[in-house]
């Protein structure tokens, strides 16, 4: 058997066991939906009547917001994973039965990617049932699905990473924060226009704000070039940032 | 099988400032269970991850199973299996899912990967519970199953670290029983232990490792003969029972702390009773009559300096004493205990 089909079936076994996983913790499933949810119910039904955005309405100018929150709120759940496989050992065990670290580390990357993905989706029937209505093309929603596994490729490396630069589960938890703050600091749920000096410098130039842009964009069917070009910049920056550190953390500490 | 199974030569490594092992030599023979005995921190599992490959050392050489563990990385990976200080075992999965992606990894065909399954969880007592989540285990459980995915892939030499830590006594047992019948079999296991009383009763050669060294090698008994020989240990209610029992017993050490004497002999019959026969005559009152022999206690703490630093007569005193300090193992086994 070549190397490239070795690695293939080690990392379909390590899928198989990460899907395993999450079907065993539902809790950890359901707080990633869960929390979104109550956002958005907050967002659109308290605060979204006194925020002024632009004469859209506000669902529809949330929803890519509240779809970058769930990518946010996933997140958490494999980080810890990833901590608590390299500290019970069963990492060791991995690495003397010659598994190639890829396999592992991909296969955390494919799990959250497929656990947030499927969030995303029941967020998303959600909010039509909230009155959301996007005017996408099936191309666009292509553009749509296409974005988030981006960004959800980006997050899900550097998740891992940290995730691996963790030595406890508490840290663990506490070193994916920064990425669920992101979707407030950004244009998520508010134009950054309004914001102060310092808060709206940051919210434009980090990188929510362009994903979020362009998930606006093709779901109101009206898509622009560049805040998609500065989104995709970002998460092959962020993706390829994460593999490395993950790469280099791994080594290092199994 | 014969030969040499693990050896190594000047293992060295640091971590910044702190040497873990500072020259490590070691010589497995195959089909032998070699233990690697010390207190925490010495060195021990950093000793297993080198000879796993899980470990550059700094500076030496390790051949484990004919391979160079840094050249052959492979090869010596395919021949070994490895239990380490904590359970490897996947908390979520149920323990016959543990053995069946144990399997898979290590491409039994299907077939082979379940029936291999069954027979361990059989062999392993864990056949009722394969269906339960690994997490739900109790420590003995957890202990054997991970053992039970070491021996998936049928390796010619085993790592056991540390298999028994936490273990309450029975499952201690179970697990040694387990590591016999592997040897039976023709497997080398290398155990690292805390428990002396573990080396003594499993292993043929027992190496002690002390602040990244080793100490003393040999086989259980050629250690005990390092220590100095039993004694008899009186123990009196108070000074003055103490001071009487010293006039009459003019050979013996005292521990005025303790309010004990402590006689050099054997603790046979005859000693007994003549050491008895003469407190009589005196009528000097002992409160407490024990015997002591040497075990790996007394060599264990005699080498690695926690006891006395000297080899005069007060040595023996010293190693008793710290050896009541170490607890568990104290009188179970080779201190016959008599109250008067």
């Amino acid at each position: 058997m070549s190397a490239m089909t070795a690695s293939l079936a080690d990392f379909s076994t390590m899928l198989q066991r990460n899907f395993r996983h999450t079907l065993r913790n539902p809790t950890a499933l359901f707080n990633a939906v869960l929390f979104p949810i109550v956002m958005m119910l907050m967002f659109v039904h308290v605060f979204g009547g006194s925020f002024d955005v632009g004469g859209v309405d506000y669902i529809d100018y949330a929803t890519p917001g509240v779809i970058m929150m769930t990518i946010g709120y996933g997140v958490s759940a494999t980080a810890i994973a990833v901590q608590s496989d390299m500290a019970t050992g069963i990492i060791n065990r991995f690495r003397v039965m010659d598994v190639s670290p890829s396999a592992v580390l991909v296969a955390h990357v494919v799990a959250s990617m497929l656990r947030s993905l499927a969030s995303i989706v029941f967020i998303v029937l959600i909010a039509l049932a909230m009155g959301f209505r996007p005017d996408a093309s099936p191309l666009q929603w292509l553009g749509v699905l296409g974005t988030v596994l981006l960004a959800l490729f980006a997050v899900g490396w550097l998740t891992v990473a940290l995730g691996l630069g963790a030595r406890t589960p508490e840290n663990a938890g506490f070193a994916v924060v920064p990425l669920m703050m992101l979707p407030f600091l950004s244009n998520a749920f508010v134009e950054t226009g309004n914001m102060g000096a310092g808060a709206r410098q940051f919210a434009e130039y980090q990188p929510f704000s362009p994903i979020t842009e362009t998930l606006r964009g093709l779901l109101a069917g009206d898509p622009s070039a560049s805040p998609a070009i500065q989104a995709a910049a970002w998460c092959v920056g962020l993706a390829l940032f994460g593999y490395l550190r993950a790469r280099a953390k791994f080594t290092k500490r199994a | 099988m014969f030969g040499t199974a693990i050896a190594a030569s000047g293992l060295r490594k640091a971590y910044k400032d702190t040497t873990v092992l500072d020259g490590i030599d070691l010589d497995v023979r195959a089909g032998t269970i070699f233990s690697l005995l010390g207190p925490n921190g010495a060195g021990k599992t950093t000793t297993v991850n080198v000879l796993t490959t899980l470990l550059t050392p700094d500076a030496g050489r390790a051949v484990v199973a004919g391979h160079d563990v840094a050249t052959e990385t492979r090869a010596v990976r395919r021949a070994i299996g490895v239990t380490g200080q904590f359970a490897a075992v996947d908390g979520l999965l149920t323990g016959a899912e543990n053995l069946l992606m144990t399997a898979r990894l290590l491409r039994l065909p299907k077939e082979e990967g379940r029936q291999v399954t069954r027979r361990l969880l059989d062999r392993f007592d864990i056949a009722d519970a394969a269906g339960k989540p690994a997490a739900t285990y109790s420590g003995g459980m957890r202990r054997r199953l991970d053992l039970a995915m070491t021996l998936v892939s049928k390796p010619q030499i085993i790592f056991l670290d540390e298999p028994t830590t936490g273990l309450d006594p029975r499952s201690r047992l179970t697990l040694w029983a387990i590591v016999r019948e592997l040897v039976a079999d023709g497997v080398t296991i290398f155990l690292t232990t805390q428990y002396l009383e573990e080396a003594d009763k499993l292993a043929d050669r027992v190496a002690v490792l002390d602040h990244g060294r080793i100490v003393a090698e040999g086989t259980p008994a050629e250690l005990k003969r390092r220590v100095p020989g039993s004694h008899i240990r009186l123990r009196f209610r108070d000074q003055r029972e103490l001071d009487a029992g010293a006039a009459v017993l003019p050979g013996a050490t005292r521990d005025d702390e303790a309010l004990s004497l402590h006689v050099p002999g054997d603790g046979g019959m005859r000693t007994y009773r003549a050491l008895l026969a003469r407190l009589d005559e005196h009528a000097v009152e002992v409160e407490e009559m024990s015997l002591h022999t040497p075990d790996l206690d007394d060599v264990f703490l005699a080498l690695t300096g926690k006891a006395s630093d000297t080899t005069d007569a007060n040595d023996t005193v010293d190693v008793v004493d710290a050896n009541d300090q170490a607890g568990p193992h104290d009188s179970d086994d080779t201190n016959t205990a008599v109250t008067a």
